[in-house]
């Protein structure tokens, strides 16, 4: 099921127009074998469908991390990770700040890029796995520090 | 000798307020952000700002200022502030609508975004109690009241959501600011509803 990012949103704000929705926050790995990544709040937000595989976005900052099938953990290779995030070479709608990467044979990816800089008052990323295979997923994770050089997302994936 | 406190005391209010904005302009992370991000930053830096001479204005504590002007200046420092935070929200609009529909909706990942929104609520129904003063009919008492009431929640909030962002502004020139603003906030409104009421009684 893929759930579109306006109607997620549509669907927050009828439950939590009064009430105050508790936070997704979803840590990367679940205490459960091998549960599936949720989307994180905000996470689908500047959104541009089909980045352009990439060999970097800039240098200076690394993206990583790995993503696993759900229930099983197998590593999942040849999967496509989509990352976009604000840096010094503009906004997150910045065309030039959006690109896909594949997984490796070990189901990691990697991904040099500018500097994150912090956006709308966090300095975090923006992931999304949106392809037939898997169920979607769009991950918003923040950096501990706008200095930090490097940020980790995780992925485990549900059948679609 | 008067003069000179005079002129001192409007060259601090005049450095508390330009100082912030300025170091801000200097944060390296203008550097990617597009102008209209750029002006809506510093939209709600200047309507942050423009909280310190509110209470100072409303109890006659700037110096030289004659009652009648204080409180045309407290209006028209008012209307800045409102047009602070609509330029504020609405260039975050423009650079980022869903993450400013989150925000507006409760539902943003950002801890500090319901402080803005209550912030802008707050700020809103200032405006409108201020437009509709004489024509609500209530008690100038109860209505400095509620004026009082909706400042505090303004202040505090605002001050929470600008503590809590990572932005363009200097870390020390924000928590000097936002201490300022507490401050003359607490003082003002102590000594205007509670100890000079007191003090007027015996």
């Amino acid at each position: 099921m893929t759930i579109l990012p306006t109607t997620r949103r549509a669907l927050l704000v009828g439950a939590g127009a009064t009430l105050v929705v508790p936070r997704l926050v979803v840590p990367a790995q679940a205490a459960s074998a091998f549960a599936p990544t949720e989307t994180m709040r905000g996470g689908s937000n500047n959104y541009r469908p089909d980045a352009p595989l990439v060999d970097d976005l800039g240098t200076g900052f690394l993206m990583y991390g790995t993503v696993l099938k759900a229930g099983t953990g197998e590593p999942l290779p040849n999967t496509r990770i989509q990352i976009w995030a604000a840096t010094p070479r503009g906004g997150e709608r910045e065309p030039s700040n959006h690109g896909s990467v594949l997984t490796a044979a070990d189901g990691t990816y990697r991904l040099e890029m500018a500097q994150i800089v912090p956006n709308f008052g966090q300095a975090h990323g923006h992931l999304a796995y949106d392809d037939a295979a898997f169920r979607t997923v769009f991950l918003r994770p923040v950096m501990d520090s706008a200095s930090d050089t490097t940020l980790e997302a995780n992925f485990i994936l549900a059948p679609a | 000798m008067r003069r000179a406190v005079a002129v001192g005391a409007w060259a601090m209010l005049a450095g508390a307020i330009l100082a912030p904005l300025a170091i801000a302009a200097g944060s390296p992370w203008l550097a990617g952000r597009d102008p209209v991000y750029i002006i809506a930053g510093f939209a709600g830096i200047a309507a942050l700002a423009l909280l310190l001479a509110q209470p100072l204005l409303a109890a006659g504590y700037l110096p030289g200022l004659h009652p009648v002007q204080a409180r045309r200046w407290h209006r028209m420092v008012g209307g800045g502030i409102l047009l602070g935070v609509t330029v504020h929200v609405g260039g975050l609009y423009l650079t980022s609508p869903p993450d400013t529909l989150d925000a507006l909706l409760l539902v943003s990942p950002t801890p500090f975004s319901v402080y803005g929104v209550i912030g802008l609520w707050s700020v809103v129904l200032t405006a409108l109690l201020v437009a509709a003063r004489s024509r609500m009919g209530l008690r100038p008492a109860i209505w400095r009241i509620v004026h009082n009431a909706l400042a505090v929640v303004v202040v505090i909030s605002s001050v929470v959501h600008a503590l809590m962002i990572e932005g363009t502004m200097g870390a020390w020139s924000k928590a000097l600011l936002c201490a300022l603003v507490l401050a003359a906030t607490a003082i003002a409104i102590l000594h205007l509803r509670i100890v000079g009421p007191l003090l007027k009684k015996r």
